[in-house]
């Protein structure tokens, strides 16, 4: 590096010039990177703070895709899942983005549908047919705290808690129950239908019901597992009936029939369970929680071209690195041939060249990654997602740091090609 | 200490055929004596100093630096024999710009491995040997021709070479700083006992010199002693 630190030194116009253009890659790459995890964050945070480890979505056939908006699982996909061996438990969660009123104020949230006690919310045994928990952003969105009401799809719900930070396809997550989530949420099936309910059911157990309705889908519903279960099955939602059985079911014993079916099913599982063979027997396609996210269908499309575009950032700040240390490395070439003629060995030579290289790296580096912590600090907390972590920040400065050191890497070879017998007689 | 050449032959492309740079040259320059190999432009002076340096390998012959024949060397065998036996002193004095005089000769203990602030006394004494002792912290463009050869001349003996090569040291100086030149060599030479060899086209700065060898068309005469 003796040689090297002189020429930083020296020529200092043109490497002031180069690490300028460092700063501003790394800067630009540093904003971008905040920018997408803060926007992934508000993607899928209430997917990934899900106490899951696999999720469990509706299989279509025909080697469709999954995905949180398409997916709809019933009672008896939950069922077989929860007797599954390996799998510690298995919980109903049903998704659907609404509109949230609080006096004056309306908000898009997510709503996320649990069964009552359920240990996916907050305050989970704080949630029933009248309650909701909320995340800080939908309370702050709607200007309420617990105690409050807030008017969801209709229904006037107060507020039991505000808990976490959770959103989903950017929208702030209301926690709900799975019948209020069912009233809220578009159900599959078409065309009014009319029950007659609330048919009457028998308790948890053995006993039976029977419940008559009409309109599409009518007819009577036995439920699965330990109780029979009755009540309208119009697959619309605006009906109601009764049901019963164990008590363990999607609902909570009264609601729409819809209510019977959820989104997705979270599960936790151990060691040996059999998803492939359980899936199967369900009719259920498993992925791990992080894999899921790619079933949200804003998150994939966003988050690949904010990736491709990081990635361009990274290949173009390589290829500029190269080409300055490639006309750098012509334009010193002389220097290196006499260097070689009074005897310096090449591995030397490259030594010094690619710490030169590293040291501009670096510092460039180094002050873009700065700039773009200080700006992500000052527009964090704001209305930008900006996600300021180590992940964010030291990654792609490090990524930045290879890929630069790589092309110079590539340009700086060309030392082992000068010959040393051009220093005699050359004029320079 | 001693530079010898025997028989070497040097052939290089030329078309189809080849053309003979130097044919079957024998030359011993003993420690302590100046060498001058003069000759026309063309004739083959530079090949000769290139296979002495061993920047080129001759065809055939025999090279040898201090008693050790450089024949099926590496090239990094080669490079290291240069780096601790010969001097070279270039034509022009191809000077890093972005080194001080004392560090031009520092960088030649960075490149052998060894420390540049352990090596700095050192460059001092030489830089204070060629008359540069007030300049040694100023660059290449604040210092005059002459100067930057005397740093030149300095940096090759920074590793205290048993053989120095000097290629055409005075052609971009006038006559009497060329005679300086040549003159400061001469006194080197015989203070620190490096087989020296000078290559120059000038017969007027042979004064200093102990022997003089002509070579034309690659063919070296018997050198005449003075």
């Amino acid at each position: 590096m003796f040689v090297a630190w002189r020429d930083l030194r020296f020529a200092k116009g043109r490497f002031a010039l180069m690490g300028t253009v460092i700063v501003l890659i790394t800067l630009l790459v540093g904003l971008l990177s905040g920018l997408t995890a803060g926007l992934g964050r508000q993607n899928t945070s209430a997917i990934t703070g899900l106490p899951a480890d696999r999720i469990a979505f509706q299989d279509s056939g025909g080697g469709l895709d999954v995905s949180y908006s398409d997916s709809t699982v019933t009672e008896e996909q939950w069922r077989r899942w929860a007797r599954t061996p390996g799998v510690r438990w298995a919980e109903p969660l049903g998704i659907t983005t609404t509109r949230a009123t609080a006096g004056d104020r309306s908000a898009a949230v997510s709503a996320f549908g649990v069964r009552a006690g359920s240990r996916l919310a907050p305050h989970g045994g704080q949630l029933d047919e009248r309650s909701v928990v909320l995340s800080g952003t939908a309370a702050d969105d709607l200007g309420v705290r617990p105690g409050g009401t807030l008017t969801l799809a209709g229904q006037r719900l107060t507020v039991a808690a505000v808990e976490g930070d959770a959103s989903f396809s950017h929208t702030p997550v209301v926690w709900t129950s799975l019948d209020v989530w069912a009233r809220t949420a578009p159900h599959p099936g078409t065309g009014p239908g009319t029950g007659p309910g609330p048919a009457a059911g028998t308790g948890p157990g053995e006993g039976t019901g029977t419940g008559t309705g009409t309109g599409p889908g009518e007819g009577t519903e036995t439920g699965p597992g330990e109780g029979t279960e009755t009540g309208t099955s119009d697959g619309l939602g605006d009906g109601t009936g009764s049901g019963s059985g164990d008590g363990t079911d999607f609902g909570t014993g009264t609601g729409p029939a819809a209510a019977r079916t959820a989104t997705v099913i979270a599960l936790n599982t151990g060691p040996g369970v059999d998803t492939a063979a359980a899936d199967r027997a369900a009719g259920t396609r498993t992925l791990a929680k992080d894999d899921s996210l790619s079933a949200i269908g804003s998150y994939t499309s966003e988050n690949g071209s904010l990736q491709l575009m990081r990635g361009f950032l990274f290949a173009i700040s390589a290829l500029v690195v190269g080409a300055f240390f490639t006309v750098w490395t012509i334009q010193r070439s002389g220097d290196v041939a006499v260097l070689k003629a009074l005897g310096a060995s090449t591995a030397v030579l490259l030594k010094d060249a690619l710490g030169q290289a590293v040291v501009l790296l670096a510092g460039g580096t180094l002050i873009g990654t700065g700039l773009a912590a200080a700006l992500g600090a000052l527009v964090s907390g704001t209305a930008v997602p900006f996600l300021l972590t180590p992940a964010t920040v030291l990654l792609p400065a490090a990524v930045t740091i290879l890929l630069g050191a790589a092309g110079a890497a590539l340009s700086v070879r060309r030392v082992t090609s000068v010959d040393p017998l051009t220093a005699l007689g050359s004029a320079r | 200490m001693s530079l010898n050449l025997t028989d070497v032959t040097l052939t290089y492309p030329d078309g189809d055929a080849r053309l003979t740079a130097l044919d079957r040259v024998t030359l011993d320059v003993p420690g302590g004596t100046l060498t001058a190999v003069v000759g026309p432009s063309g004739s083959g002076k530079s090949s000769l100093l290139a296979v002495a340096a061993t920047l080129i390998t001759a065809d055939s012959g025999t090279v040898t630096v201090d008693g050790v024949d450089t024949t099926g060397m590496g090239r990094g065998e080669l490079t290291a024999l240069r780096r601790r036996k010969i001097g070279i002193v270039f034509q022009q004095p191809n000077l890093l710009p972005s080194l001080t005089a004392a560090e031009q000769l520092q960088v030649m203990a960075v490149i052998d491995g060894r420390s540049p602030g352990r090596a700095r006394a050192r460059a001092l004494d030489l830089l204070d040997a060629v008359g540069l002792a007030d300049l040694a912290d100023r660059r290449p463009h604040q210092l005059s021709g002459g100067q930057r050869q005397r740093v030149n001349i300095a940096r090759a003996l920074m590793n205290d070479p048993t053989v120095l090569l000097v290629d055409e040291p005075t052609s971009a100086l006038d006559h009497e700083r060329g005679a300086a030149v040549v003159d400061l060599i001469a006194r080197l030479t015989r203070r620190r006992a490096t087989a020296t060899v000078l290559v120059t086209h000038d017969t007027t700065h042979l004064t200093a010199v102990d022997q003089v060898a002509e070579v034309r068309d690659g063919v070296l005469r018997r050198p005449a002693r003075r």
